[in-house]
């Protein structure tokens, strides 16, 4: 179900919030043991919400859009009087005093909070392995991973609980498990929705943004973050004479044979609708993973350099290693890297000065399978890490607002996804050439 | 600091540190970081 249908059948009496709220509540429990995709679920904090929220419209106050919606929030965000694990027992005991911004805005929406979901520790990694509660597993395929950092969001909302999740995205967090459990995942303007709030892995690159079922939906949300709940979504553009630019040359390099036929087939449809798609290049492609590392790693790095000297045996060995790694980055090289984020920031703006939205693809691979750390592309053996961020991460070192959406499925049932990519501080014309693109893209 | 001075240096600091888990890390962050000196972008002083 979307958000805009529940709305309706709120308001039409067909169901309550408190209705939604415990089907979100009982299957949030039922999945735990298969999909480990919650931290914490809030069952009484969400019935009293829930209680709330339907006195409220009993009472003729209807706080729009998002009144009595089930959510889920990834546990990098404060929500007044729970815990923020960030994933890790480095947080032991770090109860939240306040809502997040974010989150008080979601309150504020009329948004029912059903639980904290699990994540990556601290959301340094993309396959939400390493997490002190145990790893969230994919509801296509509990074997393979959901993604991360945002994988128990995505896990959770792919199994059918809650209408929307809140995530973070720093090399792609809510792109990426987004595109592994076929969901619409967004990834805003850089600062146009507050950080405060949230544990940080880089202050230089954090998102926050929704996943959810459809690009509606991801607008509605995003409004609401941004404290606006009563913003409808924009109208879909026209796709004739949409104009798309593709940068086949290193974003098209690496992909896995059904990701790959299934953006073709994307473009096609998109061509034969008549679209324009011209083939376009970002010359500093190949600078994009050495820039990010070095942002990233020392970004990390000095937000964490006092628990790892303190605790390092609370972090896991494999996300410890990484803090470590960036507290040998040099100054000079952090500030080649910034030079190196100028770059492509004016790069990626000059292809989209002739262009509505640059495409390409989310996820190079469908969703990997968990413990593994390598995976053949293209007849060569890649680490799993670097193949995951390798369409991703460009935008959040340059900040221009990018989202997924589902494409089709590979012939092993999995899922791949589209990204589309905006203008700064142009994320409703982004939501825009989204909401025309699902329409033909997702299946 | 050349490249080599510095994985020289890091890698003997995490071996002190008890960490020579990072010295495969460490490497592979050398690659990255001499890419990232190559790269173009980069002023010079003489030009």
């Amino acid at each position: 179900m979307h958000i805009e249908e529940f709305a309706r059948r709120l308001r039409a009496r067909e169901t309550t919030v408190e209705q939604a709220t415990n089907e979100a509540l009982r299957r949030a429990e039922a999945e735990q043991s298969r999909l480990n995709a919650f931290i914490r679920i809030m069952h009484a904090e969400a019935h009293q919400q829930a209680r709330g929220l339907d006195q409220e419209l009993a009472s003729g106050r209807d706080r729009g859009p998002l009144h009595g919606i089930p959510v889920t929030i990834k546990d990098i965000l404060d929500i007044k009087g729970v815990a923020t694990t960030a994933a890790s027992n480095v947080r032991e005991g770090s109860i939240a005093q306040r809502d997040c911004p974010a989150v008080a805005h979601l309150r504020q929406a009329g948004a029912v909070f059903i639980g904290k979901t699990n994540l990556h520790e601290f959301a340094f990694g993309t396959t939400n392995e390493d997490s002190a509660f145990g790893p969230a597993r994919n509801p296509f395929d509990p074997s393979r991973s959901p993604g991360g950092s945002s994988g128990g969001s995505a896990a959770a909302l792919a199994a059918g609980i809650g209408l929307a999740t809140i995530g973070t995205d720093t090399g792609g967090s809510i792109r990426i498990p987004a595109a592994a459990c076929g969901l619409v995942g967004l990834k805003p303007t850089l600062g146009e929705v507050s950080t405060e709030g949230v544990v940080p892995l880089s202050r230089t690159m954090d998102h926050v943004g929704p996943l959810t079922r459809s690009v509606a939906d991801a607008s509605l949300v995003f409004h609401a973050l941004l404290g606006d709940p009563a913003k409808s979504p924009p109208p879909p553009v026209p796709l004739s004479g949409l104009r798309l630019a593709v940068a086949r040359k290193y974003f098209c390099d690496l992909l896995d044979d059904g990701v790959r036929n299934e953006f073709e087939a994307a473009l096609d449809r998109l061509r034969k609708a008549g679209a324009h798609v011209d083939d376009i290049e970002i010359h500093h492609a190949n600078d994009i993973a050495p820039i990010y590392l070095s942002l990233v790693l020392a970004d990390g790095a000095a937000y964490h350099a006092t628990t790892l000297e303190a605790m390092p045996e609370k972090y896991s060995p494999a996300v410890r290693l990484r803090l470590e790694m960036g507290r040998y980055i040099l100054a000079e090289d952090y500030v080649r890297a910034l030079a190196g984020r100028e770059v492509l920031t004016r790069e990626v703006d000059a292809a989209l000065g002739q262009h509505d939205a640059l495409v390409l693809p989310t996820l190079p691979i469908p969703a990997p399978v968990l413990g593994a750390s390598t995976v053949e592309v293209d007849g060569k053996l890649e680490s799993i890490r670097n193949v995951m961020l390798r369409l991703t991460q460009l935008f959040d070192v340059t900040g221009h607002p990018a989202i997924a959406i589902p494409m089709g499925m590979t012939t092993a049932g999995l899922p791949t996804s589209l990204q589309l990519v905006g203008g700064r501080q142009q994320t409703d014309a982004l939501l825009r050439v989204a909401l025309a693109c699902e329409r033909l893209i997702t299946k | 600091m050349t490249i080599q001075a510095w994985l020289q240096s890091a890698v003997a600091d995490a071996e002190r540190r008890k960490l020579p888990e990072l010295k495969a890390l460490l490497e592979a962050l050398a690659r990255s970081l001499t890419a990232l000196r190559a790269a173009d972008f980069n002023d010079h002083a003489n030009h």
